[in-house]
Order: C-alpha cells, then structure tokens, then sequence
C-alpha cells in the first residue's frame, strides 16, 4: 500500500472544494426555484446545457471571454426562466387534479424537448470552448496544482452566492420569502404572487446559467451534459434541504468532497457511487436534508 | 351504492376480456416484421406500467427507480439461463422474487421519505444500482450479457422464426398485470392505498397501516417490473446496464402511467398505445433528423400533463 501523501490529501480536497462549489451553484437555482413554489424543475440540467452551449457560441463569433460574457449568458437565461414559468408552469401551477405529477411530468416533458431541440441545432459533437485568458493554466501552489478555469469558477460562484444572500435582504427578498410562507395570503398585501414567481425562475435559471458559463471553460458541452449534473443537483439539494439556500452550499461542497475522495480511494468510475451513498445515510437519519425544516 | 361499484368492476372485466380477445388475434393477420415488434413492445410497457401504477399509482409513491427492479429481472433469469441452465421459463419468476425483494429493501428506507423527497432517492437507489452494474465483472460489466441461442422452444423461451410466441408471452403478461390491479382495486389493501394517497394522517387515523401496505404495493409492483424484464432480456436476447438499468428506463415504465392515467385501470393501456408507437415511429421515420423525435416526444408529454392532468383515460368520459 502506497503512502498517500500530505500533498495528495491537499489536492483531493481542493478538487473536491473547487467541483463542490459549482455543483452547489447548479443545486442553487434548483432549490431557489422549489422553494418558492414546491416545484422541482426536472430541465434544470437542460438549463445549464442551453447557458453552455450560449456561451460556447458567443465566444465563437464574438471572441470574448467566458468571463465577460458571465452577464449577457445570465441576462438570456433570466429571460428563458421567466419565459418557462409565463409559457408553462403558471400553468400546470393552475392543475386543479393530480397537480404534483403534473408538474413533474411537465418540466420533464420540457427537457426531453431542449434535449431534442439542442441535438438538432447543435449536432451532438462534444465541443469546448476555444479561446479564454484561463484555458489550460494552472498555478502551482508548492506542488498543488490549480487549474485556473476552476478556481475562477469557484470564485464566480461564491460571489454569486453572496449575492443571493444579499438578495435575500432586500425588499424583494422578504417578498420572496413571504410568498414561500403562504403564497395566498401575500395577494391580500398586495404582492403579485404570479410576478414573484416570475423572477424566481429567472433568477434560478440565471443562477444555473452563471455556473454554465464559468463550467464550459473546463468541461465539454453536448446536448446530454445536463442528465449528469441534474442528477448531482437533485441530490445536493435533497441533502442540504429543499428550498434551503445555505443547504445547497454547505451539501454542495460536501458532495464534490466526498465525489474527489471516492475518486481516489475506490476507482473513478465509482465516483458518484460514494455521493449517492452519504445521500442516502444522511436521509435516513434527516429525512429532510440537512438544513431541512422536520 | 355497493351495487353499483360490483357493477362497474364486472363491466370491466367484460371490457378487459374483450380487449384481450382483441390484442389476441390482432398479430394474426400481421406479416411485416416492424409492426410486430412495436405491437409486442408496447403490450410489455402496458405491463410494466400497469406493475409500475399498483406502487406509483394505487399507492401514490411516485418511484423513479423502476429500472433497477426491471434491470434485476433481467439480469438475474438470464444469468440462470447462461450459468445454470435454467429454463427462462422457471427463471422469470425467480427474477420476480428477487427483483420483488429488492423492491422491499429499497422501500425500507425509503418509505420514510415523503414527496419529492422519494421521488429523488428512487432516482438515486435506481443509478446506483446501474452504476455498480457497469462496473461489477461477475455480472458482465459495462459490456452486458448475451443470451446465447439454445434451440427454439418454450423451455428455453427463444423463437428465432416467428415473433408470435413472444406475442403471446407480453400478452399473458400484461393481462396477469391488469387482473392483479383489478383484484387489487377491490380489496383491503387498495382502499388503504387510495386512502393514504389522499390524506395519510386522515388513513392512519382510520387504522390504515400506512407502511406495512406501501411495502406491500412496492413488493407486488417489484415482482411483475421483474418479471417484466426477463421477459425483456429473452425477447432482445442482449442486456447490459445502459439497456435495461439506465434512468431513462424507469422513465419509460412510469410515464405510460401517468400520461394514461394513474391509479386507473385503463391508463397504463392507454398510455403505453399512445407513447411507445410515437417514441418508435418518429425515431424510425425522424431518426436521422436528429432531435426532431425527442422534440416531439417532449411536446406530446408536456402537451398531455397541461390539457389532460387526469391522463389519457379522462377523454372516454370513465370514472378515475
């Protein structure tokens, strides 16, 4: 048996930190989303696949960097999450029988639909993106290597994190955070409940679509890349609680933790096995997630 | 009040017994190859939704995970058949008892959760148990088994020459499914079902048995998606993990179910005649377009759950 060293075990956790926090940015948007109005959207790894894919072309014909194309990717995919919860979800919002499966079968019906749509546009050739400051550099940290597309997208997402705190202390915050409380009495003050939830979806599209475009600067895109990480994010936001913003954080580093470890203890096509794993223990004793209300 | 509910479930066994005459005799006239198939496939998702509809349905537990219970099935009567030499014929119902067993053990646990919180963790159990098939030698790995040919025969469940037996095989499976539901419809155990679907503190307080009865629905719903997929395994005669265990295979088993109707008789049916024909038909016409049939797909599952939230079964006017 190898002596594993002081070096490999820095490494594996910050490779774990680095994936943890992207996955936890992805899980974001989906628990911002269910929060508010108890719907888990199903084409929310079809969201991150569409921002991927935006930002691979932009970069294309205009040449700009991921990093300054972050606000334009993340303005578009507001608008798609608002475009989705207007064309769509006010809708099956609106079922009066079998409400739950509806709107389960309804985003799942949309993914099937962007899936197909991408594979007609975009052919299902792996692609990634061509020019960027941070492409293949890496800083040495005393044997530790970094590569900087990740550490820039961990950075991104911590900001976007503090963010949606941030937001959360806004007047628009506490409206958000009224109508998750009781969505028919906020109407009685005046709030548009329709409105609120609205840019919910935008913002929770948005916040999938900042972690798209930061991804594709080290990750390849095709019209299935989404299946994967939607998996990660229903996972990471069950663990950390649904609707819980803090879960999404602290159960998204937790998960690319454990992912880096399985990695390198076990083998690495069993990488995922070890997340589902904790998933799965930590339910049985929180049947809600971590930071889930019992 | 009683009357008329006998009433209407003998009426549906006259409906049942017609539409099985009907699905009998309809291959006979049949030559061409492709149809055939599509037929065979989808009177096997009409079986497997009904198995799926008994949990996800009558019960209310709405399982993402029946790939693995149908996965197991596969695996576990083919590996009889190649390692032990025994015929699919006993095997597929040793498939159900495992794959049924399975279902218990994930249940287990699992029934602790509630809403989307079991949805996910049937999704999660359903990919770990494919992920560890693709990477477990003893059954195979990532490259699956074969089905090596050992003659034609029922003994041996393979037919080389005609489709029709395998017909016949999907048929008795499927009719097995929709009797079941239908006994099942009728008794103690599917009055606590509706009943704790609906409001289980309302059922427990009535003396329902909240878990020993989803147990029961995910035992009997975990036998028949086993014997389901033996049947699967001899009639493609080549399984691996992506074919037979992969997520999207529980997608497939539950949305006839739901687009037809859950917790219905007739919407498994009526799901599985709608959704398999389109899926296999517009990849085959569309198929080289390239994405043209997800994009269709994708529109009729959106299109159903927004216009007919009850399902399919809704437009004949039937009480759910």
């Amino acid at each position: 048996m190898s002596a594993i060293s002081i070096d490999t075990v820095l490494q594996v956790a910050l490779s774990g930190l680095l994936m943890g926090l992207i996955y936890a940015l992805v899980a974001a948007g989906l628990s911002l989303i269910f929060g508010l109005m108890d719907v888990v959207n199903f084409a929310h790894g079809e969201l991150l696949m569409l921002a991927m894919y935006a930002t691979f072309f932009l970069n294309l014909w205009f040449g700009l960097d991921p990093l300054i194309l972050l606000p334009v990717v993340a303005a578009i995919m507001f608008a798609l999450g608002v475009a989705i919860y207007r064309g769509l979800i006010s809708r099956a919002l609106g079922v009066q029988f079998n409400r739950g499966m509806v709107q389960i079968f309804v985003t799942f019906g949309l993914a099937i639909f962007i899936r197909g749509a991408a594979q007609l546009a975009f052919g299902g050739d792996f692609r990634s993106v061509g020019t960027s400051w941070l492409a293949n550099r890496t800083a040495d940290l005393h044997g530790i290597y970094v590569p900087l597309p990740q550490l820039a997208a961990s950075a991104v997402c911590l900001v976007a994190f503090a963010g949606l705190f941030a937001l959360g202390r806004t007047e628009f915050g506490r409206a958000l955070q009224a109508t998750r409380e009781d969505r028919d009495a906020v109407a009685l003050i005046g709030i548009d409940r329709d409105r609120i939830f609205a840019i919910g979806w935008g913002l929770g599209a948005a916040a999938v679509g900042v972690a798209g475009t930061m991804l594709v600067g080290f990750y390849y895109v095709s019209p299935n890349v989404g299946a994967n990480f939607a998996l990660i994010a229903y996972v990471t936001v069950a663990l950390g609680g649904f609707g819980n913003l803090m879960g999404a954080l602290v159960a998204g580093i937790l998960i690319g933790e454990v992912e880096a470890v399985t990695a390198q203890v076990l083998e690495p096509s069993l990488k995922q096995v070890g997340m589902f794993a904790i998933y799965l223990v930590v339910l049985m004793v929180r049947p809600r997630g971590l930071f889930g209300k019992l | 009040m009683t009357n008329a509910i006998t009433r209407r479930r003998r009426l549906e066994l006259v409906v049942g017994a017609v539409v099985l005459a009907i699905l009998a005799v309809l291959p006979l006239p049949i030559r061409d190859v492709y149809t055939q198939n599509l037929i065979i496939l989808t009177i096997l998702y009409a079986g497997l939704a009904q198995a799926w509809n008994i949990l996800g349905g009558y019960c209310g537990q709405i399982s993402l995970g029946h790939g693995l219970y149908f996965g197991i099935g596969a695996y576990v009567s083919t590996m009889l058949f190649v390692d032990a030499g025994i015929s699919p014929l006993l095997g597929m119902f040793a498939a159900g008892a495992i794959a049924s067993l399975v279902a218990l053990l994930v249940g287990w646990p699992c029934f602790r959760l509630s809403g989307h919180y079991y949805a996910i963790a049937t999704v999660v159990v359903g990919e770990i148990g494919h992920l560890l098939f693709l990477n477990w030698d003893f059954v195979g790995a990532a490259t699956g088994l074969y089905v090596p040919f050992h003659g034609q025969s029922w003994m041996n469940l393979q037919f080389r020459t005609s489709k029709l037996p395998f017909h016949y095989l999907a048929l008795v499976f499927a009719a097995a499914t929709w009797i079941v539901a239908w006994v099942l419809e009728g008794s103690r155990w599917g009055y606590s079902w509706r009943a704790m679907r609906d409001d289980v503190i309302a059922a427990r307080s009535l003396a329902v048995r909240v878990f020993p009865s989803k147990m029961a629905a995910s035992a009997i719903s975990g036998f028949f998606t086993g014997l389901g997929g033996a049947i699967f395994a001899q009639y493609v005669g080549y399984i691996d993990p992506d074919s037979v265990m992969a997520a999207n295979i529980s997608i497939l088993i539950a949305l006839p179910a739901v687009l037809g109707g859950v917790g219905t008789l007739w919407g498994p049916l009526i799901g599985a005649a709608i959704l398999i024909p389109t899926s296999e038909l517009t990849r085959s016409y569309l198929g080289g377009a390239g994405g043209v049939d997800l994009m269709i797909y994708g529109a009729l599952i959106v299109g159903v759950a927004l216009l007919r939230p009850a399902g399919l079964v809704s437009l004949l006017g039937a009480r759910r």
